[in-house]
């Protein structure tokens, strides 16, 4: 096997170029090396103007998603190896404004993520003298929704969201789907009123990709098809019983 | 004195190609299990039609059967049940990430949650065969 490998990198100079290209690099092929390691070696040795977001290099902070030969991924916890011998081509997160080379604009995911509200929502001005309690059961209902790391893969992996970038999007129904299931928020009416919009959870078509490539199996598909059950029935009482609080 | 000009950002808005479903095998495998419910419809009419036939009287039975046989309507046929099979194997599919999990407080198989769809389709195609074998 050759001990490098060819990575083909989106460039995209805003105040230059119309649309990204591709540049290609010859790459140290390290068997302990991720993808991100890849892009280090180009950044410090190869290349210093090449821009790419990283930071924790342990699939925590979400930071450093990219698009590796069409497929969103974290850049640092996929193997460079895996794709030998190459080429492998890295571009940015799919369906999100790119503002230099692996760069991608979030304000619209930010504020998809402020609409849901997700924070835990009080009707009463109650302040507690100690903390809520919860049992392990009640904690597991929502824990597996809590793992989401915001790396927004889903979105990238989601056509629904490329087609229409009105759409709510999966991290962000899952966020909202977290405090739903939490025994101590009290918010679910009105997030369900913000997620049945049109914009919200029935733009789904259940594509299912978003929960394939969750790098903390969140599972943001589940989510979405929950809320849409939770929203259906929440109509329904609507109708057979209205002079009841929904 | 250099002069500078403040950054103004222009990003690039990435467009989606309408062939967006081509470029991999999962995008693809969803589009057929969406358009695959056509022959799902077409199943029902021919359904339809055989009622109709059946109600129509004998001749008219013997009518239909020979239009079935016709070898455009049965590689029509043929292409239909494989896309029906798959429109269903793929929806069957979602059912884990849908209701199952809810409806039952913790999470299950994948597997088991399956089984139920599986099991009324096995009984409904058994019953289908009986008829069609004579057994009942």
């Amino acid at each position: 096997m050759s001990d490098t490998i060819i990575v083909e990198v989106a460039r995209f100079h805003p105040e230059r170029d119309a649309e990204p290209s591709y540049e290609s690099f010859e790459v140290p092929l390290r068997a302990d090396w991720m993808v991100l390691d890849a892009l280090t070696y180009i950044k410090d040795q190869l290349d210093g103007s090449l821009s790419f977001r990283w930071s924790c290099r342990m699939g925590i902070c979400g930071s450093c998603g990219m698009m590796v030969n069409g497929v969103p991924k974290l850049t640092c916890e996929t193997l460079l190896i895996n794709f030998a011998p190459g080429p492998v081509r890295i571009g940015p997160l799919d369906h999100f404004p790119v503002v230099k080379d692996l760069v991608i604009e979030m304000d619209e995911f930010m504020g998809k993520l402020q609409k849901v509200r997700p924070w835990i929502v009080r009707k009463d001005d109650y302040v507690p003298k100690r903390e809520f309690i919860q049992t392990p059961a009640q904690l597991d209902a929502f824990k597996q929704f809590t793992l989401c790391i915001n790396c927004m893969l889903c979105y990238a992996a989601c056509p629904v969201y490329g087609l229409d970038p009105s759409f709510t999007g999966p991290a962000a129904v899952a966020l909202a789907e977290r405090y739903n299931l939490d025994s101590r928020d009290q918010g679910s009416t009105e997030r369900t009123d913000i997620l049945s919009q049109h914009d919200g959870i029935w733009d789904c078509t259940v594509v299912g990709e978003c929960s394939e490539v969750c790098p903390k199996d969140v599972d943001p598909s589940l989510a979405i098809q929950q809320y849409k059950l939770t929203a259906t029935k929440d109509w329904f009482k609507t109708w057979l019983m209205p002079w009841g609080n929904k | 004195m250099p002069q500078y000009s403040t950054f103004q950002p222009k990003p690039y808005r990435p467009r989606m190609s309408p062939y967006w479903y081509l470029d991999r095998w999962p995008y693809l495998k969803f589009m057929v299990r969406e358009a695959s419910c056509i022959f799902v419809a077409y199943f029902a009419v021919v359904m339809l039609l055989q009622i109709h036939a059946i109600s129509a009287g004998p001749a008219a039975y013997v009518r239909f059967q020979a239009w079935m046989r016709c070898p455009l309507i049965l590689d029509l046929n043929a292409i239909a049940l494989v896309l029906i099979v798959f429109h269903a194997v793929t929806w069957f599919a979602l059912v884990p990430r849908v209701f199952v999990r809810q409806m039952m407080g913790s999470a299950i198989p994948d597997v088991v949650a399956m089984l139920p769809n599986y099991g009324a389709w096995f009984v409904a195609s058994a019953i289908v065969a009986a008829f069609i074998l004579r057994l009942i």
